[in-house]
C-alpha cells in the first residue's frame, strides 16, 4: 500500500476530497459499522419491532446455544461449508489447470464453465430441483434406462450432496477465472528449465505451479468461505418445505426466520453476531495461515 | 513425426475429451431448461432435447397468469438505479484513495476493507429498522438507495484500476489549473473505462439475481414484487407444471446471459482484476 504520493489538496479542494469521500463515510459510518454496533446492541435485548426493546442480557445468546434448531443450523453450515470449500476449489482449479493451454475452441468451453456464473440462483435452483425430482426428473430417469432404482435426491440421505453439488456447480465459473488469472502470471521458462532437469508433469506441478498460484489459492478459500457461511438462496429453493421450512436449515436461514419470520429481533441478531464471530475467527486463522503458506514475490 | 509430438498430441485430445464431457455436464441443465420451455405440458417429461411439436403455449400462459413482464420491470427498474449509485460512488471514492493525498488515507481504507468480512445478514436488521421508521418498508428504496454509499468490492475494483494510471497525468492537468473534481471527471472516469463496465456488469447481476432482500423490504403483491420473488413464489404455486416454470427461468435467465454474450470481456477481466492483483 503506497504511503506517500499523490495530489495534496489545496485550499478549495478539501471541499472536493471531502464531497468525493462523503458517500464512502456515509457507508463506513451507517452501512457499515453502525449497524454492527446496533446488532451487537439488539442482540442484548427482546424485541419485536413494534413493542419497545426490553434489555435481555446474554440471554439470547444462551438461547441460541440451548435451541436444538439452531444447533442443527450451526452443524448444517459446518457440514455444508466442510464439503463445498474443498469442492468448489478443486473443481475449478481443476477446470482451469485444463484450459491454461493454446487449444482451439478454448473460450467456447470457458463461456460453457461461467454460464452458471452469471444464472440467479432461483432459476439455478428450480432447475435442479427438476432435475433432481424424485419422479421423472432428469437423473432418475437416466438411472431407470439402465435398470436401476430412482434415487429419493433431496431426501434425508443425500440431500446436503444434492445441494453441495447445485452449488459447486454455481460457483466453478468464477472460481477458474481467478485461478486462470493467476495461472497466466507463471513464467513459461520456469516450467521450461524444470523439463531440462528432468523434472516431470506432477513434480512441476507441486513445485511450480502450486506456489506460485498460492495467492490465488488463498484469495478463493477465504472468498469460498466466506460464501459457505453465508449460503441462502440455493439451499432454501432446494430444500424450502410446505410449511416453509427447510429440510437443511442453515445459519442464514436461521436468521431470517427468527427475524422476519417471528419477529424475534433479539434472537435474530444474536445469531447474525455469531455468525460474524464464527467468520472473523476464520479469517484471523486463515491470515495466520497465509504467513506460512502463501508465497509472494 | 518425433515421439514428444505424438505425447503432446494424445494429451491434447485427452484433454478435449475431458473438457468436453465437463462442458456438456455444465450445459445440459441449460438446454433441457430450454427445451422444456418451448414443449406442450403432455412431453413435459420426454427425454429428448428438441421438442415435438414446438409450442409458444408456455411463454403465452406466462404473461396471462402472473404479471411477468411487470415483475421484469421492477428487477431492471432496481438494478439500473442499483448500478448507477455503485459505479458513481464507489469510483468517487477509490479516486480520493488511489490519486489524492490526505491525512488518514491507509486507516480509511483499512477500515473499508474490513467491512468486506461483514456478513450482510448482521447488517439487515438495523437497515430494516430504519426503512421502518422512515416508512419505506413496502417501497424499492431499501433495495436501491444503500448502493449509493459506495462498497468495499467496488471501491477495491476501481482503486486498484485507477493505481494503474500514471500519476504524472493528473500532475500536469494540476500545472495546467483543473481543479480535483475536474481530474476525476475528465481524466481518471473515461481513462477507467473497462473497470467501470466490469463493476456495473456484477452490480447489476448482483441486484437482478438477488432473492432475500426483495422478499424482505418488497409486499407480497405480484405487481410489485422482482422476477426472483415472482420465479420462487411462481415454483410453490405451479408444482409440477415444469414446462412453464422453465418458460419463466429461461425469460428471466435471458437479460444477463445476453449482457455476458456482449460484456464477457468485462466480466472476466473484473473477475481477474479482484482475485490477483493486491
Amino acid at each position: 500500500m503506497q504511503e506517500t504520493g499523490g495530489l495534496k489538496p489545496l485550499g478549495a479542494e478539501r471541499f472536493w476530497l471531502f464531497l468525493l469521500l462523503l458517500p464512502t463515510l456515509v457507508g463506513l459510518l451507517f452501512g457499515a459499522f453502525g449497524s454492527v454496533l446496533a446488532t451487537l446492541v439488539i442482540s442484548l435485548t427482546r424485541w419485536d419491532l413494534v413493542t419497545p426493546p426490553v434489555w435481555n442480557g446474554i440471554q439470547n445468546y444462551v438461547a441460541a446455544f440451548r435451541s436444538p434448531a439452531f444447533l442443527k443450523a450451526l452443524q448444517n453450515t459446518v457440514i455444508f461449508s466442510g464439503l463445498y470449500v474443498p469442492g468448489t476449489i478443486i473443481a475449478s482449479l481443476g477446470v482451469a489447470l485444463l484450459l491454461n493451454r493454446k487449444l482451439r475452441g478454448i473460450s467456447l468451453f470457458r463461456t460453457a464453465f461461467f454460464l452458471p456464473s452469471v444464472t440467479s440462483a432461483v432459476a439455478v435452483s428450480l432447475i435442479f430441483s427438476w432435475l433432481y425430482a424424485k419422479d421423472n426428473g432428469l437423473l432418475n430417469v437416466l438411472l431407470a434406462s439402465v435398470g436401476l432404482e430412482p434415487v429419493n435426491w433431496l431426501g434425508t440421505k443425500t440431500v446436503m450432496f444434492a445441494v453441495v453439488i447445485a452449488n459447486i456447480w454455481g460457483a466453478v465459473g468464477e472460481g477458474m477465472i481467478v485461478f486462470l488469472a493467476g495461472l497466466q502470471t507463471v513464467p513459461r521458462d520456469y516450467y521450461e528449465a524444470a523439463a531440462v532437469d528432468g523434472a516431470g508433469s506432477w513434480t512441476r506441478f507441486v513445485h511450480i505451479t502450486l506456489p506460485l498460484i498460492s495467492p490465488s489459492i488463498f484469495f478463493q478459500v477465504l472468498i469460498a468461505t466466506i460464501n459457505a457461511f453465508q449460503a441462502f438462496e440455493y439451499i432454501y429453493m432446494l430444500t424450502r418445505m410446505g410449511n416453509g421450512e427447510s429440510r437443511i436449515p442453515v445459519v442464514v436461514f436461521s436468521i431470517y426466520r427468527n427475524g422476519f419470520f417471528w419477529w424475534n429481533m433479539g434472537g435474530a441478531s444474536a445469531q447474525a453476531v455469531i455468525l460474524a464471530a464464527i467468520i472473523v475467527i476464520l479469517m484471523g486463522v486463515y491470515l495466520w495461515a497465509e504467513r506460512r503458506w502463501v508465497v509472494y514475490e | 513425426m518425433n515421439r514428444s509430438t505424438v505425447r503432446r498430441r494424445l494429451l491434447d485430445s485427452v484433454i478435449y475429451l475431458v473438457l468436453t464431457v465437463l462442458a456438456v455436464i455444465m450445459v445440459t441443465p441449460f438446454a433441457w431448461m430450454v427445451a422444456t420451455s418451448f414443449k406442450t405440458p403432455a412431453d413435459q417429461y420426454t427425454r429428448s432435447l428438441i421438442p415435438d411439436p414446438i409450442t409458444l403455449q408456455n411463454y403465452q400462459q406466462l404473461g396471462q397468469k402472473i404479471p411477468f413482464a411487470r415483475q421484469m420491470w421492477n428487477s431492471f427498474r432496481i438494478a439500473v438505479l442499483v448500478t448507477i449509485g455503485q459505479v458513481l460512488t464507489c469510483a468517487m471514492g477509490a479516486f480520493a484513495f488511489a490519486v489524492v493525498r490526505f491525512k488518514g488515507r491507509n486507516l480509511l481504507f483499512i477500515l473499508l476493507l474490513i467491512t468486506f468480512m461483514i456478513p450482510s445478514h448482521v447488517t439487515l436488521i438495523p437497515n430494516f429498522y430504519i426503512f421502518k421508521l422512515l416508512h419505506l418498508i413496502g417501497t424499492s428504496v431499501p433495495l436501491w438507495l444503500p448502493a449509493f454509499w459506495g462498497g468495499a468490492f467496488g471501491t477495491f475494483l476501481l482503486r486498484q484500476y485507477f493505481l494503474t494510471i500514471p500519476c504524472d497525468l493528473a500532475e500536469s492537468a494540476r500545472m495546467d489549473g483543473a481543479s480535483l473534481f475536474r481530474i476525476f471527471w475528465s481524466i481518471y472516469l473515461p481513462l477507467a473505462r473497462p473497470a467501470l463496465a466490469a463493476l456495473a456488469v456484477f452490480t447489476f447481476m448482483g441486484s437482478w439475481n438477488d432473492l432475500l432482500h426483495p422478499l424482505i423490504y418488497l409486499p407480497t403483491d405480484l405487481q410489485r414484487t422482482t422476477i426472483q420473488v415472482g420465479l420462487s413464489l411462481f415454483q410453490s404455486q405451479y408444482s409440477g407444471k415444469w414446462t412453464i416454470m422453465m418458460a419463466g427461468t429461461v425469460a428471466s435467465v435471458m437479460p444477463m446471459i445476453l449482457i455476458f454474450f456482449v460484456a464477457q470481456k468485462q466480466f472476466i477481466e473484473g473477475i481477474a482484476l479482484t482475485g490477483v492483483k493486491r
